[in-house]
């Protein structure tokens, strides 16, 4: 089922969680809302389900109008942060709820009994189906959770924070197994998230969305390498900031300057810089110049392959400051450098995406 | 009173923790003199009356005790009591369930006034109850002429003992429920409506299950009350014996004829009751204490 929201409006008192958003979700997609929290993503899949209701805009399942429609009749499948199981059922019966709330076309208890010991299979926890919820760990319970949402057979599953409460290690192997558990069956699913990575690993694509707005629309790559605002930019990893004037080519930050950033921007316009660790690099015998930002060195993390270097930024008369950096390297370069803490250094970036003053708060 | 079954159970494990930790142990001395003094109060003021309500009612044998329980007047209270119960208690649940649903479960405008009107009976002297009663329905009262008009009586007769039972039993269950709901929260409500459950079956299916204990639990505080009370039922009664009295008010009238092996043996009967409810209250308790603990909590 396709899905498609219009200029959805909604207000809580005086706050407002959803401030016109549009959006399309086609047919089969694994779609990630990504924002922090209080930016309404939650707000928009309650209300795409029916638990919550937008004061104005329409919703479209399949192209029809569904704005009025009951939540029993919108054959969706909601996974809930908490999971949200019958504590008092045991894991059978809260996936086979769905089959036996049937008013119309109740299936034979065979059936049900069929049915819910396939789900249990394709969430791998069929041994588990006399216990009850509390007896379960919490990546059971959301597994649980997904097989009784896709018991009444939905056209659309939406999850919200799904593994917003597991621990670091299970949530990655959950997130693989629904991964793959998507590309088997394909229903258009929507899910709300807070945590990039997860949303970029996951998605097919990836709604950035900040303070009842969206930001940005596309694919995890798309997302990541060319964000449309400062605020996807910053949000979707560690950013370091360059404030200047762009000038022929380069970026005047201060007196110094970072040369070739590209184009597009006036002469003397006011711009901010933006540069991810890894896009950023030290170089050390610059010493009568002003190609480059002056830092010293505070810390060298230099475990694993990527080292990792910690530094503040120098005023022109040498003296460090308040604004902070982080620069990635190969462990290789490092070497090479042989950088020491409480060295003088400039930085440089070829890749430092520049943003209007004027968008950045 | 609220809340106890709920909150009593989950600091039992954590006060063994800290008394085998010998950096937080109290001394001995200052555990069994609290242990002594609580007991010895419990003992004087709760053990001893039960004790002689027994005895007093047994002093002349378990053939009087019998006569005493049988004796025409005594089967009417006994009578009256079991069916104001039987009225007040099925109606307070059903109150109870409804008020407890819409406080825990909706946002509304005057959902505090609810709450604050709930625990009147609570904080309003019971024989006001049975006053205010007696103002609006007695014969001098509001609707007293035209109930008089149409040959209703409801002071001085059975409805009126059964209204003032009503009144003084409404907070029982949804003070029980309240808390309760309010900490389960509405996600399991909605889970199961997105499955596409009906209202009822939600109810029956999700609700009722999840309250069944703390339920059963305010409904034995609501029908412990609504046997044992006095001083509403009391004002409203005027005392007609075999009509309108129940079993407290036949205690009093014999205890004050000095007829005090039949007082004390109806009085057994109340002090039995109290000990079913607490052996039931009990029961339910622990079935609460095993209960797996709320799911989803963060």
């Amino acid at each position: 089922m396709s899905i498609r929201v219009e200029n959805i409006q909604r207000s809580f008192g005086a706050f407002k969680a959803l401030d016109g958003v549009t959006l399309d979700f086609p047919t089969g997609e694994l779609v990630a809302l990504l924002g922090p929290s209080g930016c309404g993503k939650t707000t928009l899949l309650r209300i795409i389900a029916g638990l919550d209701f937008a004061d104005s805009g329409r919703i479209l399942l399949d192209g029809e109008d569904a704005s009025s429609t009951h939540v029993r009749e919108r054959k969706v499948g909601f996974v809930f942060q908490h999971y949200a199981l019958f504590r008092h059922m045991t894991v059978f019966e809260n996936v086979a709820f769905g089959l036996r709330v049937k008013r119309k076309g109740r299936p034979l208890d065979k059936v049900i009994r069929a049915k819910v010991t396939e789900l249990l299979k394709l969430v791998q926890l069929d041994w588990l189906a006399d216990r009850y919820p509390a007896q379960l760990s919490g990546g059971q319970r959301q597994r649980i959770a997904l097989a009784r949402a896709l018991a009444v057979g939905p056209s659309v599953l939406l999850l919200d924070e799904p593994f917003g409460a597991l621990d670091a290690k299970v949530r990655k192997e959950l997130r693989r197994w629904l991964r793959r558990l998507h590309d088997e069956l394909h229903i258009t699913s929507i899910f709300v998230t807070h945590d990039q990575e997860e949303a970029l690993e996951l998605a097919d694509r990836v709604v950035v969305m900040n303070r009842g707005k969206v930001e940005q629309v596309g694919a995890a790559e798309d997302v990541y390498s060319n964000p449309a605002t400062p605020f996807v930019y910053e949000f979707l990893g560690a950013v370091n900031e360059f404030r200047g004037n762009v000038v022929g080519e380069g970026l005047q930050v201060g007196t110094d300057v970072i040369p070739q950033v590209g184009r597009g921007y006036g002469n003397g316009q006011q711009v901010v810089g933006f540069a991810r660790p890894h896009e950023l690099d030290i170089v050390v015998d610059h010493a009568n110049t002003n190609v480059g930002v002056p830092a010293r060195v505070n810390r060298i993390l230099s475990f694993g392959p990527v080292a990792r270097i910690e530094l503040s930024r120098l005023n022109g008369g040498g003296e460090t400051t308040e604004q902070q950096f982080e620069v990635q390297l190969p462990a290789q370069r490092l070497a090479e450098l042989q950088l020491t803490t409480g060295q003088a250094v400039r930085l440089l970036s070829s890749r430092l995406r520049l943003f209007d003053q004027g968008s950045v708060k | 009173m609220a809340g106890v079954a709920s909150h009593a159970f989950g600091s039992r494990a954590h006060a063994a923790r800290f008394e085998r930790n010998p950096a937080a142990r109290e001394p001995a001395a200052v555990k069994w003199i609290i242990i002594t003094v609580s007991m010895l109060f419990f003992a004087s003021f709760l053990l001893l009356p039960l004790y002689a309500v027994f005895s007093e009612a047994l002093r002349k044998g378990w053939q009087a005790y019998w006569e005493a329980l049988v004796e025409p007047d005594a089967v009417a209270s006994m009578r009256l009591t079991l069916l104001a119960a039987a009225i007040a208690v099925p109606l307070n649940l059903v109150f109870g369930i409804a008020a407890a649903w819409a406080i825990a479960k909706h946002d509304f405008r005057g959902k505090h006034v609810l709450v604050t009107l709930i625990d009147l009976p609570f904080s309003v002297s019971p024989v006001i109850a049975g006053l205010v009663y007696i103002l609006v329905f007695g014969a001098q009262g509001w609707f007293g002429p035209w109930l008089s008009e149409h040959d209703i009586k409801i002071v001085f007769a059975v409805p009126g003992i059964i209204l003032a039972t009503i009144f003084v039993t409404v907070p029982f269950v949804a003070r029980e429920l309240i808390p309760l709901m309010e900490a389960q929260g509405r996600e399991e409500e909605e889970a199961a409506l997105v499955l596409g459950a009906t209202g009822w079956q939600t109810f029956f299916r999700v609700t009722l299950p999840n309250i069944k204990w703390g339920l059963l639990y305010g409904v034995i505080l609501c029908n412990a009350r609504a046997m044992g009370e006095f001083g509403a039922v009391s004002v409203v009664s005027g005392h007609i014996r075999g009509q309108t009295n129940t079993m407290p008010l036949q205690v009093e009238i014999l205890y004050n004829e000095y007829n005090f092996a039949a007082a004390f043996a109806v009085a057994s009967l109340l002090a039995l009751l109290a000990l079913v409810t607490l052996v039931i209250k009990t029961v339910i308790e622990w079935r609460l204490g095993r209960e797996p603990h709320p799911i989803g909590a963060p």
